[in-house]
C-alpha cells in the first residue's frame, strides 16, 4: 500500500491528514485522542494575547441537513482559544514531547503591532512546535476588533503580519486565508510578498443558517439575538477548491505549497484538494460531526486510491488536475456532449424531464408511444449536465462526447476537430484578430 | 433411472424425485438477492456511524460495522472488505447465514427510530463478494516460526483457527474426515443460502495465505488419536463439530422412512442433480431449530406436497428465528407446536405417520404431557431435534478432557483442560451453534495458541 508519509514544509507527519485549528484541537485532551486515532498532525486552536477571549454560553453551532439527516453544512460562532496563553503553551510543549513524530502547528492571532509579535512568537516557538499558522480568517468576534478576517481582507496587513512572524521565528510560517474576499489572489500574493512558507485555505464563510420559524428570529440565538457565523463543512468544499486551484495555477503564487481546508470528510475529498494543488489537508467539521475515527477511511481510502493509480506517494498526486483548470473563454466551443439515458437503470422518476422541461432546453421526453418513458431528444440537448446532476440513480444518465465528423443533430452540422473558443468567436467584441 | 435414494437416508426405496431440473432451479433461487452498487450506496447512507456501535457489540466476531459501511459509502469497497475480513475471515459466508435479525440488525439504533434496521448482512455481502470471487488477499503469512499445529476438522472453527495461525507464520495441518473442506458451510447450510459454490470459494480464499495443508479422509479415533497428535505437534485445535444426532426416543426409530435431516441436507448440497433425490407427498419434520426449518423448506422446494414442522414446545420457544419461521410459512410449511412424538405408526415396517401427544408449557418453562393425541400422516419423518458430540473420538487424548453438558469445556481462550488442546465451534460447551461463533472461537484459539508457542521455545 502506498506510503502516505508527508513532508509538508520539512515537517514530517505519518500522513497528510491534519486537524484544523478549532474546537477539536482546543486542549491536550482532544489532541491526545486525535493522535491516538491516527491523525498525522494538528494545528492547535488559535492563541492570542492575554487576557483571553470568552465564548457564549449558548449555541455556537448549527447545521444544514440533507436527506436522511446528514449534516452537509455547518455554521459556528466559536472564537479563538478561551484559555490563558500559558495553559496552551504548557500543553503544546507536553504534546510535542509525547508525540514526536506528529506535526504540531501553533495557530496565532495578534493585533497589528510589531511588539506583540516580537514578544509572543519566540515564546510560542520555545514550546517545540513545528510551525506557525497565522489566522487571518475568523469572520466573527475577532474581526470586529480588527483582527481575523478584518486583517485577512486587507492584503497590506497580511504582508506585514507575515513579515513579523517570519522575523521572530525560525520554524515555517503558514498563512491561513479567509474566503470572504473578492479575489483570493490578492491576499495570496500578500502572503508571498510577506515571505510566507505556505498558505492554508479556506477559513470559514460569512453566513446565517436560517430563521427560527416559531419565534421569527434568526437561528440560532443566545437569548433573543444571534450573530452571523462562519460556514464550513461539506457544502463549502467547492468554494475552497476553486480558491486552491486559482492559487495553484497562477504563476506568481503557484510556487507556494498549499494546505487545503474546507469540507474534507472522506478520502475522495482529500483527492480533490490534493489533485487541485494542495500538498496536505486539514479537517475540522467532519471530525466534529462524526468523531476522530473518520481518519481510518481517509488513510485507507487514499492509500488504496494511490495504489490503483500506480502512485507510490502523495506527492505524485499533488497538482495533477491543475493543468485542466483554465479560464472559461479558453473552453473549446467545438466540443459537443450529449446526454444518454440507460433505460435498464432508469427507475422512471421523471426528475430529469421536469428539470430539463421547466428550466433547461426541453430535451427529455416524458412519454414515448403513449408510455411513460424518459429519453433524450438529441436535437434539443445542449449537453448541460443538469439531468445527470439531478438523477438519483448512479450512472443512469451519462454524458457522451460526439466524435469529430459525427453529426450534431441540434446544429445540423458535423462536429469539428478544431479547437475554437470565445477568444476568437465572432460574437466577442474583444476577440483576438 | 438413476437415483440418489441411497441406503443411508433410510427411506422407502420406491421414492424418487417429483420435479424436473428446471423446476428445481426455479425453486432454489437465492433466499436473498444481493444488493446492486446503487442499492448498496443508498443503504450505506442509512448508517448513522454510531459511537461504540451496538451492532459491533452484538457481532460475535467484533466486526467494526460502522467503518465497513462507511467505506462502502465512500466508494472504498476494497477497504470495506478488509475491515470485515480482518475480524472474520469467513465474512462472506457469514453474511449469508448469520441470523442478523437476532444479532447486528436487531441491535441497530434505527430499530428504535423507524423499525427499519440498516441491512448490515446484505452490505457485508456486497463488500466481501468481490474479494472472495476474485481472490483479493489482504493478509500475509508471517515469517516461518517452525511451529506446527494440528487442526481437527476443516469447518469454520478449524479454518478460522488455521488462518489465524498461518498469519503468525506457523505451519498448520488440518485433518478432515470428509472429501471436501468447509464443514457445515459445505455440507449443511441450506442450498438456497449458499449457491454458486461459495463455500468452496471461501475455503480456497482462506487457504491462499499459505502454510496450511488439509489431509482428507482422516477420522479422529479411527485413523489418528489425540495423544498421537499431542506428541507430533506443538498444539492441537479440535473443531470436530457435532457428528451425531439426538434420537427421538420412540420405539422403532430405525423404521424405514425415519430419516436424519442432517444427512439428507448433506445429500442435497452434494447432489449434482437434486431432481433425483427421494421426495414424498407427506413429510413430517420433528424439531424447531434452523435444521428443522431448512429440511422442511427444502422438502417443499423439492416438490413435497404437505410438509409439517412439528415442535414439542410453544412456537415462541423455537430455536429458529421469527424470520426463518416466516420464510418456512411463506414456502408452504405448516408449523405445529406443543406436540411431542409419542409413537410411530407403521405398516409392514415402514412409517405411515406419527402419533403426537399434546404438551403444555407452564410459566416457568416446565413441559408437561397432556392426555390428548393427534396423528399426522407421513411418508417421511425427518429427525431434526439437535446434534450431539461423538465423544468416543475424544477418548484418545493424553489425559481425560473435561466435558460439560456433553460437550468440551473450554476457558475464555478456548483452551481445554488438557494443556496442548484447544477447541472451538459446535463441539464446545456454552456456544450457540452459529457459524460466526465458530469463527470467533477459531480466531481466539489461534491467538491463544500463538501466545503459548511464543513462550515455549
Amino acid at each position: 500500500m502506498a506510503d502516505l508519509t508527508s513532508n509538508f514544509l520539512g515537517i514530517s507527519s505519518p500522513n497528510p491528514f491534519w486537524l484544523a485549528s478549532a474546537p477539536p484541537t482546543d486542549k491536550l485532551y482532544n489532541v491526545n485522542r486525535a493522535f491516538e486515532a491516527g491523525w498525522g498532525g494538528v494545528v492547535w486552536k488559535t492563541v492570542g494575547e492575554d487576557p483571553c477571549v470568552v465564548n457564549v454560553n449558548g449555541p455556537r453551532y448549527a447545521g444544514m441537513r440533507s436527506n436522511d439527516g446528514r449534516v452537509v453544512g455547518f455554521n459556528n460562532i466559536e472564537l479563538i482559544s478561551d484559555r490563558p496563553l500559558q495553559t496552551n503553551l504548557d500543553e503544546m510543549r507536553q504534546c510535542k514531547l509525547d508525540w514526536p513524530d506528529r506535526a504540531i502547528i501553533a495557530s496565532v492571532m495578534f493585533p497589528l503591532n510589531e511588539e506583540t509579535w516580537a514578544k509572543h512568537i519566540p515564546l510560542i516557538e520555545a514550546t517545540g512546535i513545528d510551525g506557525f499558522e497565522i489566522n487571518f480568517g475568523c469572520p466573527h468576534g475577532m474581526s470586529e476588533r480588527g483582527m481575523g478576517a478584518a486583517m485577512g481582507q486587507v492584503p497590506e496587513y497580511i504582508q506585514r503580519a507575515t513579515e513579523w512572524c517570519k522575523k521572530y521565528s525560525t520554524v515555517p510560517v503558514i498563512v491561513k486565508l479567509t474566503p470572504n474576499i473578492t479575489n483570493i489572489l490578492h491576499p495570496a500574493q500578500a502572503a508571498v510578498d510577506g515571505g510566507a512558507d505556505a498558505v492554508s485555505l479556506i477559513n470559514t464563510i460569512n453566513s446565517i443558517m436560517r430563521v427560527d420559524y416559531d419565534n421569527l428570529t434568526m437561528y440560532p440565538t443566545t437569548g433573543a439575538q444571534g450573530s452571523h457565523g462562519g460556514y464550513c463543512g461539506e457544502a463549502v468544499k467547492p468554494i475552497a477548491l476553486n480558491m486552491v486551484a486559482e492559487i495553484a495555477r497562477t504563476p506568481a503564487t503557484s510556487k507556494m505549497p498549499i494546505s487545503g481546508i474546507g469540507g474534507v470528510t472522506d478520502w475522495k475529498d482529500a483527492v480533490d484538494f490534493l489533485a487541485l494543488g494542495a500538498s496536505n489537508v486539514q479537517v475540522c467539521t467532519a471530525a466534529m460531526v462524526y468523531g476522530f475515527h473518520i481518519v481510518d477511511d481517509l488513510i485507507d481510502g487514499l492509500s488504496r486510491f494511490l495504489d490503483e493509480k500506480g502512485m507510490s506517494s502523495v506527492d505524485e498526486l499533488v497538482g495533477v488536475a491543475v493543468p485542466s483548470v483554465t479560464d472559461w473563454q479558453n473552453l473549446n466551443l467545438n466540443h459537443v456532449d450529449k446526454a444518454v439515458i440507460d433505460q435498464d437503470k432508469c427507475i422512471s422518476c421523471g426528475r430529469c424531464h421536469i428539470a430539463c422541461e421547466d428550466t433547461s432546453h426541453q430535451a427529455i421526453t416524458n412519454m414515448v408511444d403513449g408510455f411513460r418513458k424518459f429519453e433524450i431528444i438529441e436535437e434539443e440537448c445542449v449537453g448541460c449536465n443538469l439531468c445527470v446532476t439531478v438523477c438519483p440513480v448512479e450512472e443512469c444518465i451519462t454524458m457522451v462526447s460526439k466524435a469529430p465528423g459525427e453529426m450534431d443533430l441540434r446544429t445540423q452540422r458535423p462536429v469539428s476537430a478544431e479547437h475554437a473558443d470565445w477568444t476568437t468567436h465572432p460574437n466577442n467584441p474583444l476577440r483576438a484578430s | 433411472m438413476d437415483t440418489q435414494n441411497t441406503p443411508d437416508l433410510n427411506l422407502d426405496p420406491a421414492l424418487s424425485g417429483k420435479l424436473n431440473a428446471t423446476q428445481i432451479r426455479t425453486n432454489f433461487v437465492e433466499m436473498a438477492e444481493p444488493l446492486t452498487a446503487n442499492q448498496a450506496h443508498i443503504e450505506a447512507d442509512r448508517c448513522y456511524f454510531c459511537y461504540d456501535a451496538p451492532c459491533t457489540i452484538a457481532c460475535p466476531t467484533d466486526i467494526n460495522i460502522p467503518e465497513f459501511i462507511r467505506r462502502i459509502k465512500t466508494g472504498n469497497t476494497s477497504g470495506s472488505a478488509e475491515k470485515i475480513l480482518e475480524q472474520n475471515i469467513m465474512g462472506a459466508m457469514c453474511s449469508r447465514v448469520c441470523p442478523t435479525e437476532e444479532l447486528c440488525e436487531q441491535a441497530c439504533v434505527r430499530n428504535d427510530h423507524e423499525e427499519m434496521p440498516v441491512k448490515i448482512g446484505l452490505l457485508q455481502r456486497f463488500a466481501t463478494e468481490k474479494a472472495v470471487n476474485e481472490n483479493i488477499q489482504y493478509f500475509k503469512r508471517g515469517q516461518e516460526t517452525g511451529k506446527r499445529i494440528a487442526v481437527i476438522g476443516a469447518g469454520p472453527a478449524g479454518l478460522s483457527c488455521a488462518h489465524g495461525l498461518a498469519r503468525e507464520g506457523h505451519q498448520v495441518t488440518i485433518l478432515e474426515k470428509r472429501p471436501k473442506a468447509g464443514g457445515l458451510n459445505e455440507y449443511g447450510i441450506a442450498a438456497y443460502k449458499a449457491l454458486n459454490e461459495i463455500a468452496q470459494k471461501e475455503v480456497a480464499y482462506i487457504l491462499e495465505i499459505g502454510g496450511i495443508e488439509i489431509q482428507h479422509g482422516v477420522t479422529l479415533g479411527e485413523d489418528i488419536t489425540l495423544a498421537k497428535l499431542e506428541e507430533d505437534f506443538d498444539a492441537v485445535f479440535i473443531g470436530v463439530g457435532l457428528g451425531d444426532v439426538n434420537s427421538l426416543r420412540v420405539e422403532n426409530e430405525s423404521a424405514v422412512g425415519v430419516s436424519d435431516a442432517v444427512r439428507y441436507i448433506e445429500a442435497l448440497r452434494q447432489s449434482e442433480d437434486p431432481s433425483l433425490l427421494p421426495v414424498a407427498e407427506h413429510v413430517v419434520v420433528i424439531g424447531g431449530g434452523m435444521t428443522a426449518v431448512d429440511i422442511a423448506v427444502q422438502s417443499r422446494k423439492l416438490g413435497a406436497e404437505k410438509v409439517s414442522l412439528v415442535y414439542r414446545r410453544e412456537q415462541s420457544q423455537m430455536g429458529a428465528s421469527e424470520h426463518e419461521q416466516e420464510y418456512a410459512q411463506i414456502n408452504g410449511v405448516t408449523i405445529l407446536d406443543s406436540l411431542s412424538p409419542q409413537s410411530l405408526l407403521l405398516d409392514e415396517g415402514a412409517v405411515t405417520g406419527v402419533r403426537f401427544q399434546h404438551t403444555q408449557t407452564d410459566a416457568d418453562g416446565k413441559l408437561s404431557l397432556l392426555d390428548a393425541y393427534t396423528d399426522i400422516p407421513a411418508d417421511i419423518v425427518f429427525k431434526a431435534i439437535g446434534q450431539k458430540l461423538l465423544t468416543n473420538d475424544l477418548s484418545g487424548a493424553s489425559e481425560e478432557i473435561e466435558m460439560q453438558y456433553g460437550k468440551i469445556k473450554v476457558d475464555a481462550d478456548r483452551r481445554t483442560s488438557v494443556s496442548k488442546l484447544w477447541a472451538g465451534g459446535d463441539c464446545v460447551a456454552g456456544g450457540n451453534d452459529l457459524t460466526v461463533s465458530a469463527v470467533q472461537d477459531g480466531k481466539v484459539a489461534a491467538q491463544s495458541i500463538n501466545a503459548f508457542l511464543k513462550q515455549s521455545h
